[in-house]
């Protein structure tokens, strides 16, 4: 296997629009707040927020594969290291960092060193059951189904809940092969 | 387990970490697809429009109160403004600049009325990607920056009814957005007004005027 080249979202994301991280960490955390307030089970508002994510996934694939030049990826390897350097940097502006194989390369773990949605951000003791970035699992999972691959996503660690990093774990379950509504030879 | 590096730091609270400097940015579509599930999901809780937009606005008011003590704290070395000119050109000029990369684009006085002021903007940011389909009518995503100015308003002590409204403007295919400001009755009477006419009414017992004083003002403030 061709070692994985080492892309950057750099000169992506210096040539997108921005706006002040700090809009949209106070606006993340009134959704989260108003999710909380309509729905009170701290589980739902998990599963709102995935929702969300999802739905954002969804669209923001054409807004990367359109701006980012990137081309296929070879295996799931390259996809992961994609969306820690480019995808991350294009959109929030930070870089994950990809870790923890599993032997079948299906597993990882993308680590983030920075997250704008936590800025400001402390859990109190009636939420502690509630994963703040669940947006950010929707969003990877959404965005690589539209890229034929289902993934399963979850939190394992999450500073907010005292660990030291947070790591997201990213599992391929299968690989939708590609159908064209047409055959070729027609 | 791990290594990622020596930069991340963990604080026993967030009150001990040191205040970010408001330079680091997120691309404009991320907050745009944020806002757009925002406005989606608060859809799918309301039957009719003025109930979307009164959610919004809450939905605002919670970044604005927090916006006014950030701010303050940052911009203006913790000086916080207590005339009415001054708190509309924070809003004017430190908000708009802070969150949105640019000053508003007017500040005006209403001419009906003593107690209305507008800030108008040729196109709001939260509009940007918006259109608003026609069985909708005057339904205006802008709620949720009113929401915004209504609570740096509230919260610095000049409670208002903030509202957003598209005004179609000559020559451009895109209405302006114009966030009308109406404060409450009693913000437009000049608070040392009161004052001095309760000093003048000699209802005080000279000792007893500081307490009386802020009494009164906090009173004033909060009804």
């Amino acid at each position: 296997m061709a070692p994985v080249v080492p892309r950057s979202g750099d000169a992506v994301f210096a040539n997108v629009e921005r706006v002040n991280a700090e809009l949209f960490t106070l606006t993340y955390g009134a959704i989260v707040r108003q999710l909380l307030t309509d729905l009170e089970e701290v589980e739902e508002v998990n599963k709102q927020l995935d929702q969300m994510g999802y739905n954002i996934g969804v669209r923001l694939i054409d807004e990367f594969l359109a701006k980012s030049n990137i081309s296929r990826c070879v295996d799931f390897k390259e996809t992961a290291e994609v969306i820690a350097k480019v995808g991350f940097k294009m959109f929030l502006g930070v870089t994950a960092t990809v870790t923890n194989w599993d032997v079948e390369g299906t597993t990882c773990s993308l680590v983030l060193e920075d997250n704008p949605l936590v800025e400001f951000v402390e859990l109190p003791d009636t939420c502690q059951g509630l994963y703040y970035c669940n947006i950010l699992s929707g969003v990877v999972r959404g965005a690589l189904e539209m890229v034929s691959m289902k993934t399963e996503v979850s939190w394992v660690r999450d500073m907010l809940h005292g660990d030291d990093a947070y790591e997201l774990r990213v599992k391929l379950i299968k690989q939708v092969p590609e159908e064209y509504p047409y055959k070729d030879d027609e | 387990m791990i290594g990622v590096g020596g930069k991340i730091k963990q604080y026993s609270s967030v009150l001990e970490k040191p205040l970010s400097k408001g330079r680091q940015e997120v691309s404009l579509s991320a907050f745009a697809f944020l806002f757009s599930e925002l406005v989606q999901y608060n859809q799918t809780q309301v039957d009719n429009i003025a109930e979307l937009e009164r959610r919004l606005e809450d939905a605002g008011y919670a970044v604005g109160a927090r916006v006014l003590e950030l701010f303050c704290h940052r911009e203006k070395g913790n000086r916080r403004e207590t005339r009415l000119l001054g708190i509309l050109s924070f809003v004017h000029t430190t908000v708009w600049k802070v969150l949105f990369g640019k000053v508003a684009d007017s500040l005006e006085k209403g001419t009906e009325h003593e107690d209305e002021y507008m800030i108008s903007e040729k196109e709001l940011l939260v509009n940007r990607f918006i259109s608003i389909p026609k069985d909708m009518g005057t339904f205006n995503c802008g709620a949720f920056v009113a929401g915004i100015v209504r609570g740096v308003l509230d919260n610095a002590g000049f409670p208002a009814v903030v509202t957003a409204h598209f005004v179609p403007m000559e020559g451009q295919q895109r209405p302006r957005t114009t966030i009308l400001i109406k404060f409450a009755d009693e913000v437009s009477q000049n608070i040392y007004e009161n004052l001095k006419r309760f000093i003048i009414s000699g209802n005080w017992k000279g000792h007893l005027l500081n307490k009386y004083a802020i009494k009164l003002i906090t009173v004033s403030l909060e009804t």
